[in-house]
């Protein structure tokens, strides 16, 4: 038998019994359904965590001051101690290969910022240097950043995030206008690109630049020049570990510290902690789909179970179309045919399902909706997969009639 | 190929199956030979072995021992996927309970047998199919459901079907006996126009008058031949 007329019997059959079919189809597209909605929504979680750690520098390296402790041992928790220096900041660029620049930060809270009859507290002031968009990877979205003389000027420019722009502007360009913190005049050189909220929940886009000097000078008037943490930036997230040994050996030189005394400051790699995230999350969305696929094998076994009752239901039928001349792998084809429509169409209405589904939930929770290409194929080729698999048996049975016996069946 | 020439030869053929501890033998030891064009009629009470001889007859079944020549050729020995082949070329069946596809048309039962073997395209086996229900008076109702049809014209679509693939011999086990006297009496008379059109046909049956119609009666009585009425 070719396989067209093959297809045709199976549709035919398919078609005689609705109902039974559309039964037997649920099961694999509840299976279909929910392995793509998994997986969507699995992947749109990890898209979320990835877009995330990209938006707080994948290739980003904190360095803190340490805890100062008092001479009984005491600590005075972490940042208690001055010990960076904008000249640290210079040195690492300098002597370590790997890091392609590198911002000094000087951090002052709870200033007001003004602007004609508005005012606006931001959640973070922070005082950087000229390298920062490149350092967090955060380009100015309107206007230009500000420059290195700015910062060894101590000039009075500023760059500001969405969420103050909003509140102090509305919708009038703040390009060139004048914003006033702690009564000191800085002129806003531009706005930075929107990042959104944070992963812990902060919003990024609340925030002021200027160069630290000012910082330091203007806003805080002190004489020392401690800073509050360096960032530094290296090119991909693999030099980071050869980065961190480099920045400790030469830090530790910097501040002369003996072999057995413990570093006066911490280095953090925010891409290592968000990498640790991302792998949990795949394992989740991995189990999940895992879960998921339970279903398809239950809906698997009731495909076989719909199939012997089929069979059997169509023992006379079977020993007919022996007698007529069908040989035995004609009828296990036109079984396995059947099967394999059946869940092959179960499993499309059940990607179209997924699709919807995932679709819906993901705009519901805010994430970008994604459907891979390969999840699909690979759900398609695994519900005709399940065909086989399941409709295996009973089409052999089928074909093991023996005409005289199946014609007699009542 | 010439009209009487030997079609099927049978040479002391004997069946033997296990039942459970028993050793049945529904033949035991059969001879006998029909010729291109012949109506024969296999008559026997139930239980004599008439169906099990229609059976190797038709190759639905091999004989436990003995040789069956069909066309000249020993098909004794094939196997089961040579057999459906013999049985497609050679064979067209009607059974007493029609076993007909209770949810297909007329047309999609008579178009069954084409599917296999060498199947034409689909255009032609239903132009196949809608000329044999022309043939046994059927045209009108193509598209109609078996249920949708009365017993005996059930029965002729079972006789379109068998007919559709040109077989040498059309072979019927009780083909009237689901029907009342009358429709049972169009059959027959059907069987012996296709008969006079050159048809070879053998008929089983338990029915005396039946086999009183035709034109040659062997007598099958516990797995053996009687002897054949003329």
């Amino acid at each position: 038998m070719n396989a067209g007329v093959a297809l045709a019997l199976a549709s035919r059959s398919l078609q005689r019994h609705r109902v039974r079919t559309g039964l037997a189809m649920l099961g694999i597209v509840i299976g279909i359904a929910a392995v793509i909605c998994m997986v969507a929504l699995g992947q749109g979680a990890g898209d979320i965590m990835q877009a995330q750690l990209n938006a707080m520098g994948r290739n980003l390296l904190m360095i803190w001051p340490g805890a100062a402790s008092s001479s009984g041992g005491i600590s005075f928790g972490g940042g208690t101690n001055a010990s960076l220096t904008p000249g640290d900041a210079e040195a690492l660029l300098r002597e370590v290969p790997s890091l392609v620049a590198v911002s000094p930060v000087e951090r002052t809270r709870g200033q007001q910022v003004i602007h004609g009859a508005h005012n606006w507290t931001p959640q973070s002031i922070q005082g950087v240097g000229e390298t920062f968009p490149h350092v967090r990877d955060w380009p100015v979205e309107e206007g230009e950043f500000f420059t290195a003389r700015d910062v060894t000027g101590s000039a009075k420019v500023c760059l500001i995030g969405g969420t103050v722009a909003e509140n102090l502007f509305a919708d009038a360009s703040p390009l060139g206008e004048t914003i006033r913190i702690k009564n000191i005049p800085f002129r806003v050189n531009g706005v930075l690109t929107r990042k959104g909220t944070s992963s812990m929940g902060s919003d990024q886009d609340d925030i002021v630049v200027l160069p630290y000097t000012s910082c330091l000078n203007l806003l805080e008037g002190s004489s020392f020049d401690d800073i509050d943490q360096i960032l530094a930036a290296v090119e991909t997230p693999e030099q980071i570990p050869q980065a961190i040994a480099d920045i400790t050996e030469v830090l530790r030189a910097r501040h002369r510290l003996a072999p057995d005394e413990v570093s006066d400051f911490r280095i953090l790699a925010m891409a290592e902690m968000a990498s640790q995230g991302l792998e949990m999350q795949k394992t989740m969305s991995a189990l999940l789909a895992g879960i998921a696929s339970i279903s398809l094998l239950v809906g698997g076994i009731g495909i076989m179970n719909i199939m012997l009752v089929s069979v059997t239901e169509r023992t006379r039928e079977i020993g007919l179309r022996l007698a007529v001349g069908a040989r035995g792998r004609d009828i296990l084809q036109q079984f396995l045919v059947e099967a394999v429509l059946l869940t092959g169409l179960a499993g499309l209405i059940g990607m179209a399902l997924g699709a919807g589904i995932s679709s819906v939930l993901a705009d519901a929770m805010g994430w970008p909706f994604k459907l891979s290409p390969q999840v699909m194929s690979l759900s398609a080729a695994f519900s005709c997969a399940v065909g086989v698999f399941f409709g295996l048996y009973p089409a052999l049975r089928a074909a093991r009639l023996d005409p005289i016996e199946a014609l007699r069946y009542e | 190929m010439t009209a009487g020439e030997e079609l099927i030869v049978l040479e002391d053929v004997t069946k033997t199956y296990r039942l459970g501890e028993v050793d049945v033998r529904p033949l035991r030891g059969v001879s006998v030979s029909i010729r291109r064009g012949e109506l024969v009629a296999i008559q026997g009470a139930s239980g004599s072995g008439k169906t099990t001889l229609l059976n190797l007859v038709g190759c639905l079944d091999r004989p436990s021992s003995g040789r069956y020549t069909l066309l000249g050729r020993d098909v004794s020995g094939l196997d089961k996927d040579e057999l459906a082949r013999v049985r497609h070329e050679t064979f067209g069946f009607v059974f007493q309970n029609f076993c007909l596809l209770g949810r297909a048309s007329a047309l999609e039962n008579v178009e069954l047998p084409l599917l296999y073997g060498d199947a034409p395209p689909r255009r032609q086996r239903l132009a196949r199919a809608a000329e044999m229900l022309e043939r046994v008076g059927l045209g009108d109702r193509m598209t109609h459901n078996p249920g949708q049809l009365s017993g005996g014209q059930q029965q002729r679509v079972a006789i379109a079907r068998a007919l559709v693939t040109h077989p040498s011999v059309l072979l019927a086990d009780e083909p009237t006996g689901n029907l009342d006297t009358r429709a049972g009496a169009d059959i027959l008379e059907l069987f012996l126009k296709l008969n006079a059109e050159g048809l070879t046909i053998i008929v089983v049956t338990h029915d005396p008058a039946v086999a009183a119609k035709t034109r040659r009666v062997i007598l099958v009585s516990d797995g053996l031949i009687l002897g054949a009425a003329a």
